[in-house]
């Protein structure tokens, strides 16, 4: 995996190191149709690059999936599960999917596939913690906007749309955006 | 972390002290299993009671960043308390499922503390009982980290992320509020005056909580409370508060003695389920 954003090389390092782990034994047929599963408020991400797979064991035509939530009430997860067992069905297997909550998901898990897709698709990708911190309590200036890419950027919430994310907005193109806050 | 006293942040570091496994045989015991579920519920209940009550201002919030901020927040307690309930629900081993702890016990049978059960009188009341609330919540599953029950560690490493951010935002709202304008100073003072008679209370221990205290299922929060009030007071201090000075404090949520708000509360969040039973989505 190409390291895009060198100041990532630690996440991105992570993050491939567990989905060699997760994903190396599976065939590719099964990763195929992880893949085609997204994450409902994120289309653009899917299950596999959100991190949220923690163990996939295949019997035949029978599968069993280990999810872990993000946020521990994010109404997505129950639609991932829904998602991924239609998914499955649709190639005739069956699925189980359970969900584990240890250890808890962080956003290293985010591939570098995944975080590209977010920044294509307007959501600025989470900084490592302590960089978040400084913007998230600190007002530091050190999320890029999506839009233009200038980091003269600031925090209007810290909440946003979703639990993930925080709102933020540029002071040079004045383009409103959302930031992937850093969960660690 | 910041911390005022050594006790303190030993008492709240990861660290510290090896964790002691749980003796397998610990559920066995059909007291150990009641007083566990007990002292479950006596957690569980506060998120759910607080969630439904930031959940009441869906659509209603001062501007937008807060409403989106207090529902958020109020999603993550519907996500914790959720947790505990297929907890509970797992312990008790028959058919009850998580739904049926939410939706149809009696109000004597909510363990939550009297605090969130108190109405959102107006933004102040409802910044001044976030606060509170999540100083306590950190701390505790700071705390719980440390259990015993393989289970609740996991709940309070997940647990915590979030309440860190929930008491950065209710912590940041009290300084703006309390070093404000006059108007915003005097109403963020009157919800300090009222609800400080319910923080006690946090601390208060049932004979369950006593029993899953020595078991080190559960973590001693008296040992916290001193820190607690260093912590609050700190900010009370940054946000030109003053800790209203009160002869008595008020308790009995956790024994399911609840104020006149909690039927309310109740009957909105349960009419469905008892109205038409077993409905689902």
């Amino acid at each position: 995996m190409v390291n895009n954003s060198g100041s990532n090389s630690s996440s991105d390092s992570s993050s491939s190191r567990m989905a060699e782990k997760i994903f190396g034994s599976l065939p590719e047929s099964i990763l195929a149709i992880l893949e085609e599963v997204a994450d409902p408020e994120i289309p653009v991400l899917n299950v596999v690059d959100l991190g949220v797979i923690r163990e996939v064991i295949v019997e035949g035509k029978e599968i069993t999936i280990k999810l872990t939530p993000t946020y521990s009430g994010c109404p997505a997860m129950d639609v991932i599960g829904d998602d991924l067992e239609r998914a499955f069905a649709a190639h005739g297997y069956t699925t189980n999917v359970q969900l584990i909550m240890s250890p808890p998901w962080t956003t290293d898990w985010i591939t570098e596939r995944g975080r590209k897709a977010l920044e294509e698709y307007g959501i600025a990708a989470p900084l490592e913690e302590t960089a978040d911190k400084d913007v998230l309590l600190n007002d530091k200036k050190l999320v890029k906007c999506t839009n233009c890419g200038s980091q003269n950027t600031k925090l209007v919430s810290q909440f946003g749309s979703t639990a993930c994310k925080a709102m933020f907005q540029c002071e040079d193109c004045l383009e409103p955006f959302d930031y992937f806050k850093c969960l660690k | 972390m910041e911390t005022n006293s050594n006790l303190s942040a030993k008492a709240i570091s990861n660290s510290a002290v090896p964790i002691k496994e749980l003796n397998p045989q610990f559920l066995e015991s059909t007291e150990n299993k009641k007083h566990l579920i007990d002292y479950l519920l006596g957690v569980a209940d506060n998120y759910l009671i607080l969630g439904q009550r930031l959940g009441e201002l869906c659509g209603h919030g001062p501007n937008l960043e807060p409403d989106i901020a207090l529902t958020n927040i109020s999603l993550d307690m519907f996500g914790q308390v959720r947790s505990f309930y297929q907890y509970i629900a797992q312990l008790k081993g028959d058919k009850t499922t998580e739904d049926d702890i939410a939706f149809l016990r009696k109000e004597r049978e909510y363990k939550n503390v009297l605090l969130v059960e108190q109405p959102n009188t107006d933004f102040g009341y409802v910044i001044v009982r976030q606060f509170f609330f999540d100083v306590y919540n950190r701390m505790f599953l700071g705390a719980l980290q440390q259990s015993a029950d393989q289970t609740l560690r996991a709940l309070a490493f997940k647990g915590i992320k979030e309440a860190s951010y929930h008491e950065r935002f209710s912590g940041d709202w009290l300084k703006r509020l309390g070093d404000g304008t006059e108007e915003s100073k005097t109403r963020v003072q009157q919800a300090v005056n009222d609800l400080w008679i319910y923080t006690d209370e946090l601390f208060h221990t049932t004979e369950a909580d006593d029993a899953m205290i020595a078991a080190g299922v559960a973590p001693d929060m008296l040992q916290l409370k001193e820190y607690y009030y260093d912590k609050v007071g700190e900010l009370f201090s940054t946000a030109a508060l003053e800790i209203p000075e009160v002869e008595y404090f008020q308790k009995g949520g956790k024994e399911g003695m609840h104020s006149e708000h909690m039927g309310y509360i109740l009957a909105d969040m349960q009419y469905m389920q008892r109205t038409y039973p077993d409905s689902k989505w």
